[in-house]
């Protein structure tokens, strides 16, 4: 036994330590070399997780249920495996959006709702302070353990000697002492974290001392404990598990809870998220602080063992067995070591919680509450800044004392364990909404609030109100027999589901309610602007922030552009000044501009400059550390003029689904218009083609001409040869048949010349349109040429009329050409006219276009021959076509070259004119063709444009 | 790369460290006179613990020289460097 004194001495000896160390690493901070700047102090704070509870409730809880104590530390284990994705995008998150808590976290993330940060507070309290009752009772029990005084904490014991209550007055200046000393901008506590760190070295050496201690000093080491332990068929039980659902269920809740709680409960979010300083340090505690709290759990088998064989059944508490086995033992040192092990783990536990709900309950109860009832003339007050630290010091203070209450009505009835899981059993309610919020855009504020108001009703009806109930005596009957006795409201057996332990069962049910609250009703909701703006902020935070600037002060703020509104600057200096205080809002600003100059001309008048949204952003963001953001918001919305944010406005900035969904858009129209080019090429190509195979046409018809001509050149040539060879070879040629063979030749050759003069119009033509055009009078060439073919019309008995007095034919055109076609045409008739009565008739006429166009001059020649069979009507006009269907009995060829009437035709199209045949078989043939009439202008003079595109206003082409 | 071995090495921890496997080891033997339920719990722990350091310092020795500071880089440039 130690006396009292002594153990108040070391207690407060070793409080002041603390304090001092925690004063240097603040002053070391001041000064620029952080002894916090280090992952393994980082990961020996996460430690803190490490409370009086694990130090003394392990053991008690190895002590009756076997390993199953293990899940607790396992849990973390597993969560901080997934640091490097989870814990760490957690604290991208808080870094870039000045989040202080994890209130703030959820509030933030579904739009800066203060409903929601009052919520988190609430249910971070309410499941906190049994867990601080939980240390004060741990501190005042292992007291009397150890100074061997009454069993504490009872009733009736007076407040003045009851240990807990001063422990607990002495955490709560503590924790004021640390965690209020100023308002900063980070929300960081360097000093409370090198203190918590040490105090995780402390309580690690007391505890693996003792189990030293127990191990090999009492026994002959583990094997031996275990084998002695084997020989006890009592103990048994704790060397394997029991099967049944109630254990399986057991053994996945608790792992489930702590694998929440490692990073939910509000002091772990805090030295996790709030206080750490780089974010690489995560890293690193990815397994130092596993191997931590392995190293910590070594012994508690061998310790509770120990104790169990030890003391007689049921006379020591084994909660306490890391004291009483020293103590009896004779080693009154180490069991103050270990006392003072448990204190740093009570100590650590309850500064950091309290910091981090007097946070809380500041930024997300206490202020928002006073701006709401008070309004703005809470707001105008001069200096906030100490208003929000008396706020935070009496939070703390009142934190402490509620558990102190807890403690003295409810807590000792209980053992340390079943408390703790209550209080994980809270903090894994913001499981959903936390975890949804950073991986899941869609999550909406009403599903938050949902899930969190449905999975607390359900933990307070499941976990701590029976154990109030049973503890108090007040009411108990609803435990065993449910709500208004109806069984189905048990509240540990809901709705009969009795096959869990209590702590596994509300575990299941509050959950299970929590998250299909969250998840339906968010899809059955919509979210504001801001609050998807927030959304995307948080699940894609890799977008918005620098990844490797240290602590980024400067990075927090840019490209945050949702908030569009404009202040003037004094406003905000005087804002920022109420709550940080003058000073620091100076410094803050000067900062600010110096790294962002708002304008150059403005610097010297800055009273009247306006501050530009980044700074809006900027002020806000150094407002949410010291009152919250969603406070933060409210009141900077008293100063800044804000512009409405349009939503498309937001998408834009922030939505990088919008983003890449207009890039595919653009995608889609490029692709568009690359099939619609594509189809235009394709036209052309067709188009292409079209002319391509007309060329080829026009090729394939020049070449068939070419060889038509030859083939028509060489039948005159090869007759003319044949003859003049049998006149070479027969010199006694009868000089009657040598007339007759010259006849031939001459006729042939003469055949042979006026083909080659066709051939050669013909190409001329081609070439050219009108070659020598001249107003002439078609009724002379008429009557020069019929003087010209006379001899022929005789010499076949042919009878030929000319009628053409009656009109002045003036035309325009080539004397030789016109009169070609006359030739052509009148030979033609000549050949083709009654061999009997032959008869040709040529007129011309004057024929106006009724349309009012040029009026024409016609003329006929027609023949009473055969006529022309309609099949022929226009293959005639092609090159060295002739009709096929013949009269019978004229058997042999005319004897034109075939090219007559193609060029004729071709002559009178270059004139403007048309040639055309009407003729029925057996009643003789008309050819007509027209010409453009010279008209007599007023001037006198004559114009005569012949005009290409004129339709013949003549009969046409004669078509059947 | 390293970001996906640790999600690997937690569900392989989730999975040895929960039922049913777990029954594989709850069994009423010793192992070097410890309960095989213990040795089994602890052997995983420490493992899972061995796996995680290797994987996270060994490769951050060889990151850490392109681990230099880019203040105001570009997101695109540091979605590269981390994996």
């Amino acid at each position: 036994m130690l006396s009292p004194s002594v153990v108040v001495a070391a207690s407060l000896l070793y409080l002041g330590l603390l304090f001092g160390l925690a004063s240097l690493a603040d002053r070391r901070a001041d000064q620029g070399r952080s002894v916090v700047g280090r992952s393994s102090v980082y990961a020996l704070s996460l430690a803190v997780y490490c409370t009086a509870w694990t130090f003394f409730g392990s053991v008690g809880r190895a002590a009756t249920e076997g390993v199953s104590f293990l899940t607790i530390y396992l849990g973390p284990t597993l969560t901080l495996l997934l640091g490097a994705s989870l814990l760490r995008k957690m604290v991208r998150i808080s870094r870039y959006h000045r989040l202080t808590s994890i209130a703030d976290f959820v509030a933030s993330r579904y739009g800066k709702s203060q409903l929601l940060g009052g919520l988190v507070t609430v249910i971070a309290v309410a499941g906190t302070v049994p867990y601080i009752a939980l240390q004060l009772k741990a501190v005042s029990g292992t007291f009397g353990v150890l100074t061997g005084s009454s069993v504490p904490g009872t009733v009736d014991l007076p407040l003045s000697s009851d240990t807990g209550f001063y422990a607990a007055v002495i955490l709560a200046i503590f924790a004021i002492l640390f965690g209020t000393r100023h308002l900063d901008a980070t929300e960081r506590h360097e000093g409370m974290v090198a203190a918590i760190a040490f105090e995780s070295v402390v309580k690690l050496v007391a505890f693996l001392a003792v189990g030293v201690f127990v191990t090999f000093a009492m026994y002959d080491g583990v094997g031996d404990l275990f084998s002695r332990a084997a020989a006890r068929t009592d103990l048994h039980h704790l060397f394997v598990m029991p099967s049944g659902s109630e254990s399986y269920g057991e053994w996945a809740a608790l792992l489930v809870l702590s694998m929440g709680a490692v990073l939910l409960l509000p002091r772990q979010f805090q030295v996790a998220v709030v206080e750490n300083v780089d974010e690489r340090h995560v890293l690193r505690a990815i397994w130092l602080f596993p191997l931590y709290l392995l190293l910590i759990n070594l012994f508690v088998l061998p310790i509770a063992l120990g104790g169990l064989l030890y003391f007689p059944e049921g006379t020591v508490d084994a909660d306490t067995f890391v004291l009483t086995l020293p103590l009896a033992e004779g080693h009154p040192l180490l069991a103050l070591l270990v006392f003072i092990g448990g204190l740093s783990a009570a100590t650590g536990m309850v500064i950091v919680a309290t910091v981090a709900l007097a946070t809380m309950i500041s930024n997300d109860l206490v202020m928002p509450a006073l701006l709401r009832v008070q309004g703005g003339s809470f707001s105008e007050r001069a200096d906030l800044s100490q208003w929000v630290l008396r706020i935070r010091r009496g939070a703390i203070l009142a934190v402490v004392l509620l558990g102190y209450l807890y403690f003295r009505l409810v807590a000792d009835a209980q053992a340390l364990v079943s408390i703790g899981l209550v209080a994980f059993a809270a903090a894994a309610q913001f499981a959903p909404v936390v975890l949804g919020g950073m991986y899941w855009k869609r999550g909406t504020w009403a599903g938050a609030v949902s899930a969190l108001v449905g999975g607390v009703l359900v933990w307070g009806y499941t976990l701590p109100l029976p154990a109030l109930a049973q503890a108090s005596g007040v009411a108990e009957g609803f435990v065993t027999d449910g709500l208004f006795g109806w069984a189905a409201l048990r509240p540990h057996a809901l709705l009969g589901l009795d096959a869990f332990s209590p702590i596994a069962h509300g575990t299941f049910w509050s959950l299970l309610v929590n998250i299909s609250l969250y998840v339906g009703v968010s899809l059955f909701t919509r979210q504001g602007v801001l609050e998807h703006a927030q959304a995307v902020s948080f699940v894609d935070i890799d977008r918005f922030t620098d990844l490797s600037a240290p602590s980024g002060a400067a990075g927090a703020t840019a490209g945050r552009s949702v908030w569009r509104g404009t202040a003037l600057l004094d406003d905000l200096r005087a804002l920022l000044g109420r709550f940080l205080g003058p000073r620091r809002a100076n410094e803050a600003l000067t900062t600010y501009l110096a790294a962002h100059p708002l304008d150059e001309v403005a610097l010297d008048a800055e009273a009247s400059l306006t501050a530009d949204a980044d700074l809006v952003h900027h002020a806000e963001a150094l407002l949410a550390s010291a009152i919250g953001s969603a406070s933060a918001r409210a009141m900077i919305a008293t100063v800044v003029s804000e512009e409405p944010v349009r939503v498309d406005e937001v998408l834009a900035i922030l939505d990088e689904q919008q983003k890449t969904l207009a890039y595919s858009r653009t995608l889609e129209e490029k692709s568009a218009e690359l099939q619609r080019q594509t189809e235009r090429l394709e036209a052309a190509r067709n188009e292409l083609m079209v002319v391509n195979q007309a060329l080829r046409e026009v090729d394939r018809l020049r070449d068939e001409f070419v060889s038509t001509v030859t083939h028509e050149l060489r039948t005159p040539l090869t007759s003319i040869r044949a003859f003049a060879e049998i006149m070479q070879s027969t010199p006694d040629l009868d000089p009657g048949q040598r007339a007759e063979f010259l006849g031939i030749v001459v006729a042939e050759s003469e055949r042979l010349s006026r083909l080659i003069g066709d051939v050669l119009t013909f190409q001329k033509l081609n070439r050219h349109a009108v070659p020598d055009a001249r107003p002439l009078d078609l009724e002379a060439e008429v009557r020069e040429t019929v003087r010209a073919v006379r001899p022929l019309f005789s010499r076949r008995g042919v009878v030929l009329d000319v009628n053409a007095t009656e009109c002045p034919c003036h035309v325009e055109g080539d004397a030789d050409q016109i009169r070609q076609v006359l030739y052509n045409l009148l030979a033609n008739a000549a050949k083709h006219a009654d061999r009997a009565l032959g008869r040709v008739r040529v007129s011309i006429a004057e024929l106006r276009d009724p349309s009012g166009g040029r009026p024409l001059a016609r003329l006929d020649v027609s023949d009473n021959g055969f006529g022309i069979h309609p099949s022929d009507h226009e293959r005639i006009f092609d090159a060295f076509e002739q009709a096929q269907h013949r009269p019978t009995g004229q058997g042999e060829a005319p004897g034109g070259t075939g090219l007559g009437l193609a060029i004729s035709r071709r002559i009178v199209q270059a004139h403007g004119g048309e040639l055309w045949v009407e003729s029925d078989l057996g009643a003789g043939a008309t050819f007509s063709f027209t010409l453009p009439l010279l008209v007599a202008e007023e001037d006198g003079t004559q114009a005569a444009v012949p005009t290409p595109g004129l339709e013949p206003a003549g009969p046409g082409h004669a078509a059947p | 790369m390293r970001r996906q071995r640790l999600i690997a090495l937690f569900v392989l921890g989730a999975l040895l460290l929960n039922y049913p496997l777990l029954l594989l080891a709850n069994r009423a033997e010793s192992m070097f006179g410890v309960p095989v339920l213990f040795v089994y719990l602890f052997v995983v722990w420490a493992a899972l613990i061995g796996l995680a350091a290797w994987t996270v310092e060994r490769r951050r020795d060889r990151d850490s020289g392109r681990r230099t500071p880019v203040r105001g880089g570009s997101p695109a440039q540091h979605s590269g460097a981390r994996r």
